[in-house]
């Protein structure tokens, strides 16, 4: 359970979100909807622990989720803007341990020895998506996850997202294209 | 993630030899620039090897830490459940043994080549030992302190040679001591003990300087 409690955030002395409240329970996905510069992705890394937040609390479960950071980053999982692909690596050695099946989940397994240089911009983006099922965690943040992505692979990655919701898990995700996100609340920014 | 880093390094082979050859380079020229007099090199031969590593140590540093900032894996980094010190020891670890280590194998045919004596040679080895490790924790404290400066590349040598003058001054005193027949061993205590205070609060100090950087 996420809970979100009256945040302000400001970015170089501009208030980016202030007074916002949201929950998200077990299975729950919100969609964070608005303008370019309303906030949708400072709002995912403050979530993420890796933003300040000005006023306001963070809960997970009922426990300040931003006091203590490293434990709250085991129980998430984000995708940002960038996609923190290696080129030097390959697909496989870009992911570690547990790379065969988290490649399977987006598609990938044929090109697991590639070095990630010689992947497309899409495929790039999908090695970024496998790293959601790399270690079971409750919480995905998703920005803009589906960018450059293939209409297969985003009804494959549909599956993930229900899979993970089935499981109990929570999905907060920002985006202007259309995701496979049944029943998703949305919270408007801006 | 330390083994991720070496995988990394083997397979950007080039800069990691960069800085290796860079301090051969360096310490090659100074038989050029002050003459090829044995005995003068001899006595000068540890003061040079110390500040070619110093300086070969910094090169890789810009890319240590800049490289996951800039790609997004820096906040995946801290995301692993892993605490931010412990991001920047395996940081600091990697960069000892990508660069530490090999400056270290080259310090030896270095050292012949500069004519130094064969009985300082070891104390020379011992006093480098602790002093590339406390070069890379202090460049690691630098590398995460500017990540997302403009400028960062230049910004990094003027917080970090500065915090590598005690290393210096006892890595080298360590090696003419020896060179003199006095006990190198007061030099080579000094600098563990600065190795000792050094390996847990520099990862302390890299670790917020991270966590400041993805805010």
């Amino acid at each position: 359970m996420l809970e979100v409690e009256d945040i302000a955030v400001i970015r170089g002395e501009r208030l980016v979100i202030g007074g916002l409240s949201f929950r998200a329970g077990p299975g729950e996905a919100m969609l964070l909807v608005g303008p370019n510069g309303s906030g949708k992705s400072t709002l995912l890394r403050v979530l993420a622990g890796l933003g300040r937040i000005e006023a306001g609390r963070v809960l997970w479960d009922g426990v300040d989720a931003l006091a203590e950071l490293s434990a709250h980053g085991a129980r998430v999982a984000y995708v940002g803007h960038q996609d923190a692909v290696k080129p030097g690596l390959s697909a496989a050695e870009n992911l570690g341990r547990g790379a065969e099946a988290a490649l399977a989940a987006v598609g990938l397994s044929h090109l697991a020895e590639l070095p990630a240089r010689m992947l497309s911009a899409g495929q790039k983006r999908r090695l970024a998506l496998a790293r959601l099922v790399l270690r079971p965690v409750p919480l995905w943040l998703l920005d803009e996850p589906t960018l450059g992505v293939d209409a297969a692979s985003v009804v494959r990655f549909g599956e993930m997202l229900a899979a993970h919701r089935a499981g109990g898990g929570v999905v907060v995700a920002a985006t202007h294209l259309p995701l496979p996100l049944p029943g998703a609340r949305e919270l408007a920014l801006g | 993630m330390v083994g991720r880093e070496l995988l990394l390094s083997v397979r950007h082979g080039a800069d990691s030899l960069a800085s290796v050859l860079f301090f051969v380079l360096t310490a090659s020229l100074f038989p050029l620039a002050i003459g090829p007099a044995p005995e003068v090199l001899g006595r000068l031969a540890p003061g040079i090897i110390w500040v070619c590593a110093l300086l070969a140590a910094l090169l890789p540093l810009d890319r240590l830490i800049g490289a996951d900032f800039e790609d997004g894996s820096l906040d995946q980094l801290l995301l692993s459940g892993m605490p931010a010190g412990m991001v920047a020891l395996s940081k600091a670890l990697s960069h000892w043994l990508v660069t530490g280590v090999p400056l270290l194998v080259a310090a030896i045919p270095l050292a012949g080549m500069l004519n130094l004596d064969g009985a300082v040679l070891p104390v020379l080895l011992a006093g480098l030992v602790p002093g590339t490790a406390l070069l890379s924790l202090f460049g690691t404290v630098g590398a995460s302190l500017v990540l997302g400066a403009r400028r960062g590349g230049v910004l990094l040598p003027l917080l970090v040679l500065p915090l590598c003058a005690p290393v210096l001054i006892f890595g080298v005193s360590a090696a003419e001591a020896a060179a003199s027949g006095l006990s190198a061993r007061p030099h080579l205590l000094l600098l563990s003990a600065l190795l000792a205070l050094t390996l847990p609060l520099a990862p302390l100090a890299a670790g917020a300087g991270l966590r400041g950087a993805v805010e």
